[in-house]
Order: C-alpha cells, then sequence, then structure tokens
C-alpha cells in the first residue's frame, strides 16, 4: 500500500495553491541495484486532481519526473472548506487517492 | 460472468487506447478522467517525434510563455521547472527534456479554474534545452530555456 500523499491547499488571494508531495519511487528503468541488476521501470503515469469533485488537472507524467514528485497547481475560483482531492496511478496499476481541504494561508 | 468476454473488453479498451494516443491526441475526447496515457509520445526518443504526437508540428514559439529553471541545476536528478503562461484559454502544458533517453517528460491538462501554470520537478540526462509546449485555443505555442547539467541524473 503506498503512503499518504502530502497535499497543502492555501486560499492567497482569490488563487489556491496546492501543492502535493507523492512518495514514489518513479523508477526510470535504467538504474541498476547494488547487485547490478536493472530496477524495473515503476512509476506515475496519471495523476488527477478535483475541486469539490470536478477535475482541475490532468497529468501525464514520464519516469523522468523526480523520485517522490512534488508539483503544484494554482486554482481561481475555490473558497475555504472546499475539497481537493488528489489521485495518482502508475504503471504497475498501484493507485492512491487523498483529500484536503483549502486553508487560509496564514 | 463470461471470461473470455471480460478479456476480449480489456484488449479492445487497449487496442483504442493506443489508438487514440497515436492519433496525434487531437482526436482524444475531452472527458475528464482515465484519459489515455500518450504511449507513442513518451516512447519517442527524438524531440520532433514528441511533437508530432501532441499534434504540435506547427506550434510557434511565444514570448507569453515563461520558464523559470535553474541556468545550473545543483542535482540533475531534481530539477524544478515552472512553467507560466500568459496565453489567453490555455488548455495544456507539456514539458520537455531535449536531449533526455525519452525527452516528453509531461503533459498537464487544466480546467474549471487552474491557472495557465505547471510545477514540477525532473531529471535530466545531460545539458539542454527545456521545452515548454502550450496548447491554447487549439494553437500550439512553444518556449525554451538551458538548463546545465553537471552530473548525470539519469543513471
Amino acid at each position: 500500500m503506498a503512503e499518504p500523499m502530502k497535499i497543502r491547499a492555501l486560499l492567497k488571494g482569490d488563487v489556491v495553491d496546492i501543492r502535493v508531495l507523492i512518495a514514489h519511487p518513479m523508477e526510470t528503468g535504467q538504474r541498476k541495484d547494488a547487485a547490478g541488476v536493472i530496477v524495473p521501470l515503476h512509476f506515475i503515469q496519471n495523476v488527477v486532481v478535483t475541486h469539490n469533485g470536478k477535475t482541475v488537472y490532468e497529468g501525464q507524467w514520464s519516469q523522468a519526473v523526480s523520485r517522490n514528485p512534488v508539483f503544484a497547481v494554482r486554482l481561481r475560483g475555490a473558497k475555504i472548506g472546499d475539497k481537493i482531492g488528489v489521485t495518482w496511478v502508475d504503471n504497475k496499476g498501484d493507485q492512491r487517492t487523498d483529500e484536503t481541504v483549502v486553508a487560509p494561508a496564514s | 460472468m463470461n471470461p473470455v468476454r471480460r478479456s476480449l473488453f480489456k484488449l479492445t479498451g487497449s487496442v483504442i487506447a493506443i489508438a487514440a494516443a497515436g492519433a496525434a491526441g487531437m482526436l482524444r475526447p475531452m472527458q475528464a478522467w482515465a484519459a489515455p496515457w500518450n504511449k507513442a509520445g513518451f516512447d519517442s526518443k527524438a524531440i520532433a517525434d514528441v511533437l508530432k504526437t501532441l499534434g504540435a508540428t506547427a506550434a510557434t514559439e511565444s514570448r507569453d510563455i515563461v520558464i523559470t529553471a535553474p541556468d545550473i541545476a545543483e542535482n540533475s536528478a531534481l530539477v524544478p521547472v515552472e512553467v507560466t503562461s500568459r496565453i489567453p484559454n490555455t488548455q495544456s502544458v507539456s514539458v520537455i527534456a531535449e536531449k533526455n533517453p525519452f525527452p516528453l517528460v509531461a503533459t498537464i491538462e487544466l480546467f474549471n479554474g487552474s491557472e495557465p501554470y505547471a510545477y514540477v520537478r525532473i531529471k535530466m540526462g545531460q545539458t539542454s534545452n527545456v521545452w515548454a509546449v502550450v496548447k491554447a485555443d487549439g494553437k500550439f505555442y512553444t518556449a525554451k530555456k538551458e538548463v546545465k547539467i553537471t552530473v548525470g541524473g539519469c543513471g
């Protein structure tokens, strides 16, 4: 089971700054382990961010996205308390969904 | 449930997905979830082929796309790339590392109030241009910025 994501959604002015950290190895399929065996390709392919259930971001990623991916979305028209959901799916079919609510920027 | 029929369904589904990805991404339905992953684009080894799969061969260079990335990357496995588009009706942003073994890094589609903005951290094999390809109002625009790499990150 994949680790929970860290999602932060802060309202600054009229834009919500969403930042997401996903724990994932993002293996390129080119790296060799200590025994010299190639570590197979293992990476997140699809990422979707929703605002109160409506899709706002749809990412297709390659293995060249860094390990433990961090990405950001800037969203207009969201209010404090609105739900922000993030779902990812990797090339092995593993997936995870986490949710947070929009908070005021302190 | 008929297992043969099930697997037939799956097979047909994947064939359709590959066909759709190959069809320059232009024929893709604007559905919210389960977008086919652009396999042809992500498997391309040349930037011209990547642009073809995005449908962006006729892309024009634009000064309204701002790429923020380091001039010299301290860690080639972790190069922060930020793209801001000032082109009205920006629909998607693709990030390409020109000299990576597989140049296309990400394609990001934005809907329902998302600002024309993308931030992602990428791996780069060697010094090269980072391209942003922006789709706005159905047209494609590009910008590029060189990032110098001192030690390779795709090892």
